[in-house]
């Protein structure tokens, strides 16, 4: 867009009102009459959180207001579950936030014990709060790394994601796959833990913690981090409720909300753990509730391997709704009934709607089913907090600069494949 | 280009200078700054330390598509985003060649619907494919490395002929 | 400072406006509240603000098609999904709405986080909410025709491809050849 001033002659601007109509409501009437600049900030740019175009009024160099376009990454995830059983959306829902896939599954697995009312045997829920932590970890290292380099610190970049490597090994040894896993089933998770994973785990919990001394020494009392993020992008406690914002961010703003601790589900309430709270709701506050965050889903960890029962069902026993396993097959008619049930045709469930949020790495993450009776649903939806926060954008961004519009984007940790679904 | 007509049939001049030629363009391939989805975490784990891809000369990606010269289209591309990811293509400068990393990029991938485009090649030529959902970092290594053959496979003579040198000779790995 | 205590939402709801609730329904321990769309920002701010209710965060806006199924008041169900933090409970407001030009009005007044979420509801199912200060299309592009998440919206998708038929169909794909 080029750049509008007052005294561009008559026809260019009889031009732009028609590109402008559509904005009148939403920018201020300066940028109308040309006093502040319209700027792209396109799909593509180099702050990897995504393909988020934003589009920048400015008064110079300050943002006057920000107006986001997603959509970019759209993938109709929603509608592609309306045409499988419930158990294969699981691999769909893995993709959606794709630095924390186990959090997808796992709201999305609760959802559909709630609607049809399975149960999980305990060591699956310690086995789902290991899976849980380690995605928060997984997560916050990412979120670590490419904030720090958008703000110009590239080395952190690499150590995160030298700690990530390790945590992917241990996600392939459990699930097979790096990433996208789809560990966490309805009714627990999909095997046992192999025999290595154990000893991988506890190898890793050794050298952690030393490992986020290293960051902290990094940048917490950095004076170039200080003075990047302290009193930028200040988000008051009652408009972030107001606004829908959860997780870290809305931590970071001193209000004690954390699903884990408030309303916990697969067990969290036997878990002792703090929940770290910012005072001033800016970025460097929401930044040290990450890393604190990182240190107590240590402690979660620790205190899961101990409260793990020996043995116990890694899954249901629920036949009607998880399939057998396979040396089964051979012994039990029933199994193989189960079997060829549950695998062509898939599980039923009512026509009834229940909604289910867990607290993953961002914020909080609803998800909504509808059930018709038969064994697809009828309409599944993700809340994603990606989507809440990145419309909360510009009441944060009011009166910032460009540079710590940057920093801002970074510490409410928006992941676009989380917002378009 | 005037350089095919000018040297003519030199035989061992133009081998020796493919060579040179294809040596500096394998050497240090700019790819885009560019990730779309969860590919994009894949690439950006090759890119760190523990799968190095400093050592082929890509670990600066430029942001701006005129200064790059790979293109590696990771992960899901959206109806929406199409015209955009067109736009970049046509803006960087030849020599140019795009890696479709993942099975969405490539194919669609597990998305068969009104929203995703079935496959980055719907839209702009590929030269390697590359499958995985996401791949790992050791394939997307493999897919570079392949391109890396290909392009040592080029010639001068094929430069000025707009059919041969392109989207025909897609690599599938 | 004391909290009140946590009165029951369906009967207050019910004493405070009679009118406005249409059925109740209790599953799996959750409260949905089906209410009459006219009174749906009054009953969203009175849940709200009163003590002992206090629903102070809306979770999440979702709708539902119940296209082609004629046993429901209505084609579309919209839910508002709300939160309170003080008594860690949730409840669900519930509108049906008719099939042709399904509106409501909206709560941005009320939670003005519901701004997204409506205009997703908007672009996605086509229900207009009234007085919404942004209707433009969020997920899809601006010029994109229909409503995706509708049932009668196809998957559209491209045929999967077997050995009998993929000729017929690399026939017709479209291939970017420079």
């Amino acid at each position: 867009m080029a750049i509008q001033t007052a005294d561009d002659n008559v026809n260019e601007m009889n031009e732009w009102q028609g590109a402008l109509d559509e904005l009148k409501g939403l920018v201020s009437e300066r940028a109308l009459t040309g006093e502040t600049m319209l700027l792209n900030m396109g799909p593509h740019h180099p702050s990897t959180h995504g393909v988020l175009r934003l589009l920048l009024e400015l008064d110079g160099e300050e943002v006057v207001t920000c107006l986001p376009d997603v959509g970019f990454l759209h993938t109709g995830i929603e509608k592609n579950i309306e045409s499988k059983t419930y158990e294969k959306a699981v691999t769909l829902t893995d993709r959606m936030d794709y630095l924390a896939p186990m959090s997808n599954n796992m709201a999305y697995c609760l959802a559909v014990e709630k609607l049809v009312g399975l149960d999980v045997p305990k060591r699956a829920q310690i086995m789902r709060v290991i899976c849980m932590e380690m995605t928060r970890l997984n997560s916050h290292l990412v979120w670590l790394g490419t904030h720090a380099i958008d703000m110009g610190a590239m080395s952190v970049f690499l150590y995160a994601f030298r700690e990530r490597e390790l945590l992917l090994k241990m996600f392939e040894t459990l699930a097979g796959q790096r990433l996208m896993g789809s560990y966490i089933r309805p009714g627990g998770v999909w095997r046992d833990f192999p025999p290595e994973f154990m000893p991988q785990l506890e190898a890793f919990l050794e050298i952690f913690p030393a490992r986020v001394d290293d960051y902290e020494k990094l940048l917490t009392n950095n004076p170039l981090w200080i003075d990047r993020t302290q009193g930028i992008g200040v988000i008051e406690p009652e408009k972030a409720l107001a606004w829908g914002i959860t997780g870290p961010s809305l931590r970071g703003s001193g209000v004690a909300w954390d699903i884990r601790k408030s309303m916990p589900y697969s067990s969290y309430d036997e878990f002792e753990f703090n929940v770290p709270l910012g005072e001033h709701g800016d970025v460097y506050d929401r930044f040290y509730v990450r890393i604190l965050e990182m240190r107590e889903s240590i402690k979660i960890i620790k205190q899961a391997i101990k409260k793990l029962p020996a043995t116990g069902p890694f899954r249901s026993e629920n036949r009607k709704f998880v399939p057998p396993p396979r040396g089964e097959l051979g012994r039990s008619m029933e199994a193989v009934i189960h079997h060829f049930k549950l695998w062509t045709e898939g599980f039923a469930a009512p026509d009834q709607e229940v909604f289910s949020a867990i607290e993953s790495p961002r914020g909080e993450i609803g998800v909504y089913i509808h059930g018709t009776g038969g064994n697809k649903p009828r309409r599944v939806h993700f809340k994603t907090p990606s989507f809440i926060h990145i419309g909360a954008l510009p009441i944060m961004t009011h009166g910032h600069m460009i540079a710590d519009l940057v920093a801002i984007v970074g510490s409410v940790d928006v992941v676009l494949g989380d917002c378009d679904r | 280009m005037g350089v095919s007509s000018k040297l003519g049939n030199l035989g061992v001049v133009t081998t020796t200078l493919d060579a040179a030629v294809n040596w500096g363009r394998t050497g240090a391939m700019w790819p885009l700054l560019f990730g779309l989805a969860c590919c994009a975490i894949e690439y950006m784990g090759t890119q760190a330390s523990n799968y190095d891809l400093a050592r082929f000369g890509m670990e600066l990606n430029r942001a701006s598509p005129r200064q790059a010269d790979l293109l590696i289209v990771s992960g899901r591309l959206t109806r929406k985003m199409a015209p955009v990811v067109r736009q970049l293509y046509d803006q960087m400068a030849a020599p140019k060649w795009v890696i479709s990393m993942g099975d969405c990029a490539s194919c669609g991938g597990v998305y068969n619907n009104y929203a995703v485009v079935q496959g980055c090649d719907e839209i702009i030529p590929v030269d390697v494919y590359v499958a995985g959902c996401p791949p790992r970092p050791e394939q997307l290594l493999h897919g570079i490395l392949t391109l890396h053959e290909k392009i040592k496979g080029e010639s001068i003579r094929n430069w000025a002929d707009d059919e041969k040198w392109n989207a025909e000779s897609a690599i599938r790995v | 400072m004391s909290v009140a205590p946590a009165l029951d939402p369906i009967e207050a709801v019910k004493n405070a406006y009679p009118q406005a609730v249409e059925d109740v329904v209790e599953y799996a321990g959750e409260i949905t509240l089906v209410l009459n769309p006219d009174y749906l920002p009054a009953v969203a701010r009175y849940v709200r603000d009163t003590a002992g209710l206090v629903y102070n965060f809306l979770s999440d806006i979702s709708a539902v098609d119940y296209f082609p199924d004629y046993n429901r008041p209505g084609r579309f169900g919209v839910s508002y999904h709300l939160l309170s933090m003080l008594y860690k409970r949730r409840l669900r407001l519930k509108v049906y709405l008719p099939e042709d030009e399904p509106s409501v009005e909206t709560v941005t007044s009320v939670w003005p986080g519901a701004n997204w979420p409506e205009r997703e509801v908007m672009d996605m199912m086509g229900v207009d909410f009234k007085g919404h200060p942004d209707k433009r299309r969020i997920l899809m592009p601006e010029d994109w025709n229909g409503h995706p998440h509708r049932r009668d919206y196809p998957l559209g998708y491209e045929t999967p491809m077997f050995s009998f038929n993929v000729e017929e169909i690399m026939k017709h794909k479209p291939k970017a050849r420079e």
